[in-house]
């Protein structure tokens, strides 16, 4: 994998420019404090990608998630020594549930996915907003916590749990029936149509399961900050994406997968805290990753551009 | 353009949301121009200028959408003919087939305009049909297979002479291999057309497809065979009518009710509609057939790749492995994977359209090869042809289809082959 070595290139750069750089700690705070909730979004996001959609409603999705989750935590015990555990899974029916309707709006309306899931976005941000009135709701149970605290062969308990997700996120990618549909509709959605695929409902699951990893996604950043708040998946959506693309999942559909987003997450937070180890001033930092979009986004041979849909056609990318 | 060069689409180049003026003038607006603004009322008083060279009293603000083909076609005319201020010398303006939208009346209109216009241009006429060829042009070049075969003048020739041109020397009788050909079984129906019928396409078409049979729609570009073919596959409803597909009456039309039903599509867009390209050849070959090669959403992989190592092997397909990437294929290939991808998951119809397309001699024996091999076994195949004596060879059964209607039926069996002249009589 190429990018593997960029992520080490762009490591020994900045250890160049500030020695401190490659410090244990630093290290550390890369892998743990930053990374692992928006690498559950951009692996969900992921799949989105692969079909030759976009998903930009994981901000809303994670704040709905988190404040569901804190909620239900709270109201049952606030332990997960307790019935409190079930909010865990009812967070992750939540995602499934906020996916659904924007694959619902995205397929039924034919409305183009980054106009119904930025929609989305929204409704989830106004509905968190409206469920807390603005306010945080603190999780602050031991047990939850020490996905962060417990530490195992020197990492956070919270990275063992991201990196079997990773695995089942694979799995889903390479064993199954669906993960094989979402690149035959990024392939070609003419192509999975003419060979009797229902691309419509191969759209709606796709958006469902990356519903599943943004709640994932804001179960770790609860964990993480120990508060549950609107702002929870804040700049969620700018890190995820621009992580798929430096990855090297194209986005018109079709090829990457989960590993490029690994790959991906470690590039832009390797630069990321570069930058902030640098002591670059945060508007440059938001420059920096967005010139790194424009770059790893542009097609690499013309011919793989794919020729621009109609709006009317039976669905939309 | 700059040349004085003007062309008439077939398919209309008008922008539909903007005025008739706008239209006329695309991109040369900056004669209106003063100080960056349009001046529009100078812009509609040349814009009728220009329309009264076409005879057609409307006003240049109307919207583009709102008008009739007929109208539009006349509006292109006129936007063309802007040339004269623009250019000097000679104008030559080309029509593509500018009349296939157009009712007789019509057609007839624009004729006159055209002959009165002959002063002011000359024109280029392209067209399939041939009385319209004759009528209009005073000259006629007759091409086939991209060659200019013959120009004759239209006061010597007649239909019948200009159609025996684009038939061409008549091709060896081994070409079409009947000896190969195998009798199918009249008794099994598999695909019934009843009277079926979708504006703009096609209309009242009755036509059945029979065990082991291969039946050929002969019919120009846009005939509207495209659109039958597409229809049995489910993907256009038509408008009255009924399919009937093994003794069940088709009542939802989608492509995956289709493939259900025992159909396999192989479109003439290989590349878009065909193979992914990125997808290894196992994978392109269980994508109709997702539900048999995973159980409970889990894919059987394992089953999937010793499917392609017996399709490799059935239809000797070259490439290095199972995993080879379609994309990476040569098309006569890529056509056998697409073709083992219907018939190993048990499709015994085949809808094939243009199946030899860009393929090179050897491809396109093979795939005749397996058209010969699939109605051995019973399959039905509906074939639109690339060529002529594609067709008449491989058929049992050929349909002639002209403006969406059947014009004749012939029958293909061997011994009884029609020839190119009687195929090319209906077609135009």
């Amino acid at each position: 994998m190429g990018a593997a070595t960029g992520a080490r290139r762009a490591g020994m750069f900045f250890s160049l420019v500030n020695p401190n750089f490659m410090s244990l700690r630093n290290f550390a705070r890369i892998g743990i404090s930053m990374t692992l909730p928006p690498l559950m979004v951009a692996v969900g996001v992921t799949f989105i990608i692969i079909m030759g959609s976009i998903d930009l409603s994981m901000e809303g999705a994670v704040a709905v998630c988190a404040v569901v989750f804190a909620a239900i935590f709270m109201w049952l015990g606030g332990t997960l020594a307790s019935w409190a555990w079930l909010a865990l899974p009812a967070c992750i029916v939540v995602g499934a549930l906020y996916g659904l309707l924007n694959g619902l709006v995205h397929v039924k309306l034919r409305i183009p996915s980054f106009m119904a899931s930025l929609s989305m976005g929204f409704v989830g941000i106004g509905l968190s907003l409206l469920m807390t009135g603005g306010d945080r709701i603190r999780v602050e149970d031991k047990i939850f916590r020490s996905l962060l605290t417990e530490r195992y062969f020197g990492f956070p308990l919270m990275v063992h749990v991201a990196l079997l997700v990773i695995l089942i996120a694979w799995f889903i990618q390479s064993r199954t029936a669906i993960g094989r549909n979402f690149y035959a509709v990024g392939g070609g959605e003419e192509l999975a149509h003419a060979s009797g695929l229902d691309v419509k409902r191969v759209r709606v699951l796709g958006f469902m399961l990356a519903g599943v990893f943004y709640a994932l996604g804001a179960l770790f950043a609860v964990a993480q900050i120990g508060i549950a708040e609107t702002a929870t998946g804040y700049n969620f959506m700018f890190v995820s994406i621009t992580s798929v693309v430096v990855g090297g999942t194209a986005l018109w559909g079709g090829n990457g997968g989960v590993w490029n987003t690994l790959v991906g997450v470690l590039i832009v937070n390797v630069i990321n805290n570069g930058m902030i180890v640098m002591g670059l001033p945060r508007y440059l930092q938001d420059g920096v990753l967005g010139l790194l979009v424009i770059l790893a986004g542009r097609p690499v041979d013309g011919s793989q551009i794919p020729r621009i849909r109609e709006v009317s056609g039976p669905c939309l990318s | 353009m700059d040349k004085g060069v003007g062309m008439v689409f077939q398919e209309q180049s008008l922008i539909g949301n903007l005025t008739v003026m706008e239209n006329i003038f695309l991109g040369f607006e900056r004669q209106f121009v003063k100080f960056g603004i349009v001046d529009w009322k100078k812009m509609a008083a040349a814009a009728r200028y220009q329309l009264a060279k076409v005879k057609l009293s409307i006003d240049p603000k109307m919207v583009t959408s709102k008008l009739s083909f007929a109208q539009r076609q006349l509006v292109e005319l006129a936007k063309v003919l802007t040339l004269e201020e623009r250019v000097h010398g000679d104008l030559v303006i080309l029509l593509d087939e500018p009349t296939s939208v157009l009712a007789k009346e019509e057609v007839q209109l624009l004729f006159k305009l055209v002959r009165e216009l002959r002063s002011r241009a000359s024109f280029i006429f392209v067209s399939h049909r041939l009385d319209e060829v004759l009528e209009l042009s005073d000259r006629v070049y007759v091409m086939k297979d991209g060659e200019v075969v013959d120009h004759v003048e239209t006061s010597v020739a007649t239909a019948e002479s200009i159609q025996h041109k684009m038939v061409g020397h008549d091709i060896n009788k081994e070409y079409y291999r009947e000896e190969k050909q195998f009798a199918y079984d009249p008794a099994k129906v598999l695909v019934e057309l009843d009277a079926i019928s979708l504006a703009g396409k096609y209309k009242d078409i009755s036509l059945s497809l029979h065990a082991g049979e291969v039946l050929t729609l002969v019919g120009t570009e846009g005939s509207g065979r495209e659109a039958i073919i597409r229809t049995i596959f489910g993907m256009q409803k038509p408008q009255s009518g009924s399919v009937t597909v093994k003794g069940r009456k088709i009542t939802t039309y989608s492509a995956d009710a289709a493939v259900a039903n025992g159909i396999g599509y192989i479109p003439r867009e290989r590349k878009i509609e065909g193979i992914v390209a990125g997808m290894s050849v196992y994978e392109n070959l269980t994508l109709s057939q997702m539900g048999r090669y995973s159980r409970f959403g889990f894919l059987r992989i394992g089953d999937e790749k010793a499917l392609a190592r017996e399709w490799i092997k059935k239809l000797s397909i070259k490439a290095s492995s199972e995993y080879a990437d379609c994309g990476n294929l040569s098309g006569g290939n890529q056509q056998k994977v697409v073709l083992s991808k219907w018939r190993s998951g048990g499709s015994d119809i085949i809808l094939l359209d243009h199946p030899t397309r860009g393929l090179d001699i050897g491809a396109k024996e093979d795939v005749y090869e397996m058209v010969r091999a699939m109605s051995a076994d019973g399959v039905g195949i509906i074939l639109i042809a690339d060529t002529l004596e594609e067709a008449i060879g491989l058929s049992h059964t050929i349909a002639v289809i002209k403006d969406g209607e059947i014009q004749k039926r012939f029958d293909g069996k061997p011994g009884h082959k029609p020839s190119l002249f009687d195929l090319i009589h209906y077609m135009i």
